[in-house]
């Protein structure tokens, strides 16, 4: 990991991933995942042939989930209403920033 | 190998009960987690918790941690050297292992005694690192060099701290909150799985003149009386460098006077504006001509700016 620098990406707003591969890279089950996905916290892009399909946004908020399942030994409901309330923060966090900015010094 | 007091990190008694554990570190991760807290350094002491946790909640990992006794924390000292087959299988001894690597250990022993056989192939382990850039940064791009440590694997699954310097070109138009990814970046796979990828939460940091909101950016833009009421061609300063900017006639504090496309780039191309807030200020001296001038304005005026005040 040291010599050349390496290109950071922005997230491919293109890319479609199975359930398999979301599960791989966020360190979640399957089974999890689908819980996620009952509770509205994780919204499929698409379902083809009965298969779920994700979107890069999908690898973020899985990625959170399974820290918050891991570091607040959380079950799959309690972790998708703590994602609602950090994506609500986040939200008001980026509404307080632009009112900010708009504030004489 | 340095010394770490657990049981002070969780702020609990040597004797403490798995359930007075597990709950003095309930109440502090929800204090420091890195996705909710705002407490300064809360991703290092969050780290150091976890760690102390995940060794104080295993009985057989504590049992482990007591018999080394008390030591005073960041003391240097050196394990039972039998430890060294029975933690790391004598992968190099404890010297660049971390107390953290060395109670890791034993969870990897376990699941290859109870396993058996070669280590399945697993992807390698992702890193989440916050990426502080500058405006000037966001604006050209950049590249950035930032410290990480990563935890690797010998071929006895033993983990082992490796501090790495990792090297990224950051594309122009990167803005706070957004997230790239640095693809086979992380740590390194086992048994053949490729390598994790590093995540880039991009941070700005302040400036001395912009304040971002997205990809615009505001500027105060401090105007004399008679810029303001008299209207004026006045040099403002861009990330792109100085453009002039016609003030109109009758501006007001706090009007916001735009520079289309003077902003941040966008990543899918285009660009945010720049908005100048008008802020009129006054001398901070005058001269007795100046104050002639001005009371001869104040008798010739029937402004009245509070009259919605009746």
């Amino acid at each position: 990991m040291t010599g050349e620098y390496s290109d950071a990406l922005w997230p491919d707003e293109r890319q479609r991933m199975p359930l398999r591969a979301l599960a791989e890279v966020s360190g979640l089950t399957e089974d999890e995942l689908l819980q996620l996905v009952d509770c509205g916290a994780l919204a499929p892009s698409s379902e083809s042939s009965g298969q779920h399909t994700f979107s890069a946004v999908s690898i973020t908020i899985a990625r959170t989930a399974r820290r918050l399942r891991d570091d607040f030994e959380l079950e799959p409901h309690s972790v998708a209403v703590l994602l609602a309330y950090l994506d609500r923060i986040r939200e008001l966090e980026a509404q307080l920033r632009a009112l900010q900015a708009r504030l004489p010094r | 190998m340095k010394f770490k007091d657990y049981y002070a990190i969780l702020g609990v008694e040597r004797g403490a009960s798995e359930e007075d554990i597990k709950k003095a570190y309930r109440r502090l991760a929800r204090k420091y987690h890195p996705d909710v807290s705002k407490e300064p350094q809360a991703e290092a002491r969050f780290k150091e918790m976890g760690e102390a946790y995940a060794t104080l909640k295993d009985p057989e990992k504590r049992a482990a941690y007591d018999q080394l006794g008390q030591q005073r924390p960041g003391e240097e000292f050196r394990p039972p050297p039998e430890w060294s087959t029975q933690f790391g299988e004598g992968a190099g001894g404890f010297d660049e292992m971390d107390l953290a690597d060395l109670f890791a250990g034993l969870t990897g022993r376990r699941a290859r005694s109870g396993r058996g056989g070669p280590a399945p192939a697993m992807r390698g382990q992702d890193y989440e690192v916050t990426a502080p850039i500058t405006l000037e940064d966001a604006f050209h791009g950049t590249h950035l060099s930032l410290d990480l440590t990563t935890t690797e694997f010998d071929e006895q699954g033993t983990p082992k701290r490796v501090p790495h310097i990792i090297k990224a070109r950051i594309p122009k138009g990167a803005t706070e909150g957004q997230t790239l990814r640095l693809p086979g970046q992380g740590g390194k796979g086992i048994g053949g799985g490729p390598s994790g990828d590093i995540y880039l939460h991009i941070s700005l940091r302040p400036h001395r003149l912009y304040r971002a909101s997205g990809h615009d950016l505001f500027l105060d833009l401090p105007l004399t009386p008679w810029e303001a009421g008299l209207g004026a061609s006045v040099e403002v300063p861009t990330l792109a460098g100085l453009v002039n900017l016609r003030v109109p006639p009758g501006t007001r504090t706090g009007q916001q006077l735009r520079l289309t496309g003077r902003g941040l780039p966008k990543p899918g191309g285009g660009a945010g504006d720049l908005y100048a807030i008008a802020q009129i200020v006054m001398p901070p001296e005058l001269s007795e001509r100046q104050r002639g001038l001005l009371k001869e304005l104040a008798a010739e005026s029937t402004f009245n700016p509070r009259q919605h005040f009746h």
